[in-house]
C-alpha cells in the first residue's frame, strides 16, 4: 500500500519535471510538442557520454557517494547533458521549427513527430540497443517503515535523491517564474502573446528561454529515468503518454499542474502495475488521460480554453 | 531463353509483391487524408487503427486453434466487413471523446490509442497471440489460383479494384455537398455553424470514415501477408504513412495515391541500398538510418514543399 505510493512518487517526480518544459512549450510556443520525450532519451544518453569522458580524462571514475550509487562525475554529467540538449532543442528551433511557426500548430505537431522519431533513430543508430544503466554497483533499500505498517516502506537512496532534487527544481522553477524579468516576460506571452508584444516583450527572446528552459528539465528527467529504471532507446517514447497526461490533468502552461499531474500519473502507474500488472502499465496514463478529458478537458489548474 | 523467363518472373513477382504492399498503404492513406487533407483532423495513432482492422479480420477468419480465442474460420470477404466496422467503431468512441476539443487533444489521445491498442496486441496473449502474433490467416482466391506468382497477381487485382472503388467513392463524397460541409469547417468553424453546419457532426463522420478505410488497409495488408505481429504496427507506420501524405499532397486523392507509391519506393530503395552498404552485423543499425531519413525527408518536404507534389485541389462543385 505505502509502497505503491513511493514508487508512484518516484516515477511521478520524472514525469513532473518533464512535464513541466512539455507544458511550458505547449503554453508559450503553442504547439503539442511529440519530440518531447526524446529530449529526455538523449539527455539520459549524453550524461552517459558525458560520465565515460570523465572517467577516461579523470584516470580512475570517482568513488560513489556514501549512500548513493553514484559520485561527483554524475551530477557534472547531468550538468553537461543539460546544456547540450538546451543547445540541440535551439539549433532544432532554428532548423525547424521556426521555419514552419506562420503555418499553424499543426504543421508543427506534425513535424515534431518526424523529428522525434528522426532523433530516437538516431540514438538507437549511435548507442545501440541494448539497456545500460550509470552504474553497476548494487543498492540496498532502506526500510523507512517496518513491513508491520501499511505493508512498509522501502526506498533507495538514489531514489530520496530523485524525489529530493525535483523538489529543489520545482521550487526555483517557481521563484524564477515569478521573480525575475525574464520570468515574468515568460509568464505574459503564455497568456497574451499580442499584448505581451506591445508591452516591448522580445517574443524570439522568450521562446528561446522557453526551449532553454525545457531542453534542461526534460534532460535532468531524462536522467532521473535513467538512474532509478534503466537507459535504453525507447525511454522517451514510453514517457511521452505520461508526459501529455500530466500536462492536461494539470492544465496547460500551468508548472504547479504539471507538478500534480506528473505525481498523479506515477501513483496511476505504480498502481496500475500492482493491480494489472506491469505490462499494462503504459495504459494507466492513457486512462487517466480519457478521463481528464471527458470530465475536465481544461485541466485541474487550466484557464478557461 | 529459360533464363531470361526465370528473371522476368522473378521481376514480376517483386514488383507486385511492391505494388500489393503500396496499394493497401493507399487505402490507408485515401482515409488518412479525408481526415486531415478533407477535415483538417490530426490523427497520429493511425497505426493503432491499421492493428485493430488487421487483428479483427485475422481473428476471425483463421481456422480454430487451441491456444487462442478466435479462429471463428470466417468468409474473408466478411473479415474485411467486420474489420471496416471495427476500425470505425474505435474512430466513434474516440472521436466522441477528442472531437469537441481542441486539435492537438485529438493527437494526443489517438497517440495514446496506438500505444494501448499495441500493449493489448502485445499482451493479451490468449485474443492476439502475444508477440508471436496471428498465424495462417487465409489467403483469398488461394485455391484457386494456386500459391505462385498468379496467386500474387490475383491478390494484387484485388487491392487494385479495392483502391480504385474507394478513390471514386472518396472523390465523390469530397466533391458532394458533404465534402464541401467538411472544407468549410476546415477553413472557418464559426462561418460554417453560423449557417447551421454542427461541425462536430461532420467531422464524426469524417474520422469514423477515414478509420474504417485504414481497418481495411490493414485487413487487407494481413491477408496478403498472412502472419501479423505486434511489431507490424508501431510508431514507425503512422509515420510511414504521413509521409505519404505529405509529400503526395494533403487535401487532394490522387496526391495520397501518388505519395503512397513514392515514398514506399523510396523506403524500399533506401533500404536496399543501406542493406548493401552497411555490414551484416550493423544491420539493426542500418534500419534506425532509414527511419532517420524518412524523418528527414519529411521535415525537407514540410520546408521546401508545404504542399507536397501534388497540392491541395482547387475543386469547384458542379450541378450535374
Amino acid at each position: 500500500m505505502l509502497q505503491i505510493l513511493t514508487d508512484g512518487l518516484v516515477i511521478g517526480s520524472v514525469v513532473s519535471l518533464g512535464a513541466i518544459g512539455l507544458s511550458l512549450t505547449f503554453s508559450i510556443l503553442r504547439f503539442s510538442n511529440f519530440g518531447h520525450g526524446e529530449l529526455l532519451a538523449w539527455g539520459a544518453y549524453l550524461a552517459l557520454t558525458a560520465l565515460a569522458m570523465f572517467a577516461a580524462v579523470g584516470g580512475v571514475a570517482a568513488a560513489p557517494m556514501a549512500p548513493f550509487s553514484f559520485g561527483w562525475p554524475l551530477l557534472a554529467a547531468m550538468g553537461v547533458a543539460a546544456l547540450l540538449v538546451a543547445l540541440g532543442v535551439l539549433a532544432l528551433d532554428w532548423l525547424l521549427f521556426k521555419r514552419l511557426r506562420r503555418q499553424g500548430a499543426i504543421t508543427l505537431v506534425i513535424a515534431s513527430f518526424g523529428a522525434a522519431l528522426a532523433l530516437r533513430n538516431l540514438l538507437l543508430f549511435v548507442y545501440g540497443g541494448i539497456p545500460q544503466y550509470y552504474s553497476q554497483e548494487l543498492q540496498i533499500a532502506i526500510a523507512l517503515l517496518p513491513r508491520s505498517v501499511w505493508g512498509g516502506m522501502r526506498i533507495t537512496p538514489d531514489q530520496l535523491f530523485v524525489l529530493g532534487l525535483t523538489a529543489v527544481t520545482v521550487v526555483a522553477l517557481h521563484l524564477f517564474l515569478k521573480l525575475s524579468t525574464l520570468g515574468r516576460a515568460m509568464r505574459a506571452t503564455s497568456l497574451n502573446p499580442q499584448l505581451a508584444r506591445v508591452a516591448g516583450i522580445d517574443p524570439e527572446r522568450v521562446l528561446r528561454a522557453t526551449w532553454v528552459i525545457g531542453g534542461m528539465l526534460a534532460a535532468v528527467a531524462g536522467v532521473f529515468a535513467g538512474l532509478t529504471v534503466q537507459l535504453r532507446p525507447t525511454l522517451g517514447l514510453d514517457l511521452l503518454l505520461p508526459l501529455f497526461a500530466a500536462v492536461i490533468l494539470g492544465g496547460i502552461g500551468s508548472v504547479w499542474g504539471a507538478v500534480l499531474g506528473g505525481l498523479i500519473v506515477g501513483l496511476a502507474e505504480s498502481a496500475a502495475v500492482s493491480v494489472v500488472g506491469a505490462e499494462y502499465r503504459a495504459a494507466a496514463a492513457f486512462a487517466v488521460l480519457i478521463a481528464i478529458l471527458l470530465i475536465r478537458p481544461n485541466g485541474l489548474f487550466g484557464e478557461r480554453a | 531463353m529459360a533464363e531470361i523467363a526465370s528473371q522476368w518472373s522473378g521481376w514480376l513477382s517483386y514488383g507486385s509483391f511492391f505494388l500489393v504492399f503500396a496499394s493497401s498503404f493507399a487505402i490507408i492513406v485515401l482515409g488518412l487524408n479525408l481526415q486531415w487533407g478533407y477535415t483538417g483532423l490530426f490523427n497520429v495513432g493511425v497505426a493503432g487503427f491499421v492493428a485493430v482492422g488487421a487483428y479483427t479480420s485475422a481473428i476471425l477468419t483463421t481456422p480454430e486453434t487451441a491456444d487462442r480465442i478466435g479462429g471463428f474460420g470466417w468468409p474473408v470477404a466478411a473479415g474485411w466487413v467486420a474489420a471496416m466496422a471495427a476500425a470505425g467503431l474505435t474512430g466513434l468512441l474516440i472521436g466522441a471523446v477528442a472531437l469537441r476539443l481542441r486539435d492537438d487533444y485529438l493527437a494526443i489521445t489517438t497517440f495514446g490509442v496506438a500505444v494501448t491498442i499495441q500493449l493489448v496486441a502485445t499482451n493479451a496473449q490468449s485474443l492476439t497471440g502475444g508477440p508471436f502474433g496471428v498465424q495462417f490467416i487465409p489467403k483469398p482466391l488461394q485455391g484457386w489460383l494456386g500459391t505462385g506468382l498468379p496467386w500474387t497477381l490475383g491478390y494484387l487485382a484485388l487491392t487494385m479494384a479495392l483502391l480504385a472503388v474507394a478513390y471514386v467513392a472518396l472523390e465523390r463524397l469530397v466533391r458532394s455537398p458533404w465534402g464541401r460541409v467538411l472544407r468549410a469547417i476546415r477553413e472557418d468553424e464559426d462561418a460554417a455553424a453560423s449557417l447551421g453546419k454542427r461541425a462536430f457532426f461532420f467531422r464524426l463522420q469524417s474520422f469514423v470514415i477515414g478509420s474504417a478505410l485504414m481497418g481495411l488497409g490493414g485487413a487487407v495488408y494481413a491477408h496478403f501477408v498472412g502472419y501479423i505481429a505486434p511489431e507490424d504496427f508501431l510508431p514507425i507506420l503512422t509515420f510511414q504513412l504521413w509521409a505519404m501524405l505529405i509529400v503526395g499532397g494533403s487535401g487532394n486523392n490522387r496526391g495520397a495515391l501518388l505519395g503512397a507509391f513514392v515514398v514506399w519506393g523510396f523506403w524500399t530503395a533506401a533500404g536496399g541500398l543501406l542493406r548493401g552498404w552497411i555490414p551484416q552485423a550493423e544491420q539493426a543499425r542500418a534500419a534506425a538510418l532509414q527511419v532517420v531519413l524518412i524523418g528527414v525527408l519529411i521535415a525537407v518536404m514540410l520546408v521546401m514543399r508545404p504542399r507536397g507534389l501534388l497540392g491541395e485541389e482547387v475543386s469547384v462543385s458542379r450541378v450535374p
